[in-house]
């Protein structure tokens, strides 16, 4: 089960209306071993397209080299789908290589930048093998 | 000359657990050589065909090296690699 507390929920959230069309990502890193995920990182889209994201390569350097120097690991690894459901497509699965991060897949696909709910699924991804997992949202982590 | 080469969770199996381990080379692809030698399997996962993997990112002392020469780039004593992989996935 992921446990995500409210804020960092709502702050996917809004990472993925604002970026409607095209797909947001980041992740919500967390002290090494623990499954807490604490601080949010929204990345921007180097790919900037509605069927598609990639971290841009420096930043994901910038990115490793900062969660090591404060020994944190990627606990939440999210983006948005934007005109598919919440649920991790063929390449998704296939590119998926953080084996102890929840995989947080949220769909805009109804309101798109409009207020109004959101699929928001969580999954592990492993070895190709996809398990959901059922989402607490909590006040404080 | 050894080189220090950091390894992302995903390889981490084939260094049995390793966070980083030493190579040696005087270039990207010498450096690959010789992890494949001591720990076999880890070269395939980065290389395809003739190039480093799509979705695998190396640096050299920082520098993606897809701006310094791909697998030709010179390494010297003292320079750190790192490996990560592309985070990355679409509808």
């Amino acid at each position: 089960m992921l446990t995500i507390d409210q804020a960092t929920y709502d702050a996917i959230v809004a990472h993925a209306k604002k970026d409607h069309p095209d797909e947001a990502c980041g992740v919500v890193a967390g002290p090494e071993g623990t499954g807490h995920p604490e601080r949010f990182v929204p990345m921007v889209n180097a790919a900037r397209s509605p069927t598609f994201y990639e971290f841009d390569p420096g930043d994901l350097l910038r990115l490793y080299k900062d969660m090591d120097a404060r020994d944190e690991e990627p606990v939440v690894v999210y983006h948005s789908h934007t005109g598919t459901e919440a649920y991790p497509s063929r390449t998704d699965i296939g590119l998926a290589s953080e084996p102890n991060a929840h995989y947080v897949l949220v769909s805009t696909q109804a309101h798109g930048n409009s207020e109004g709910p959101v699929e928001f699924r969580s999954y592990r991804i492993i070895d190709g093998q996809v398990s959901e997992e059922d989402v607490s949202v909590v006040d404080h982590s | 000359m050894a080189i220090e080469v950091r390894v992302p969770t995903i390889l981490r199996t084939y260094t049995g657990g390793e966070k980083a381990v030493s190579g040696e080379g005087a270039t990207l692809s010498e450096i690959i050589d010789d992890l494949e030698s001591n720990h076999p399997g880890i070269k395939e996962r980065l290389i395809e065909e003739e190039g480093l993997r799509r979705f695998v990112n190396v640096y050299v002392n920082d520098e993606d090296v897809r701006f310094t020469g791909g697998l030709r780039t010179s390494v010297s004593d003292g320079d750190q690699v790192v490996v990560l992989p592309a985070v990355a996935g679409g509808a």
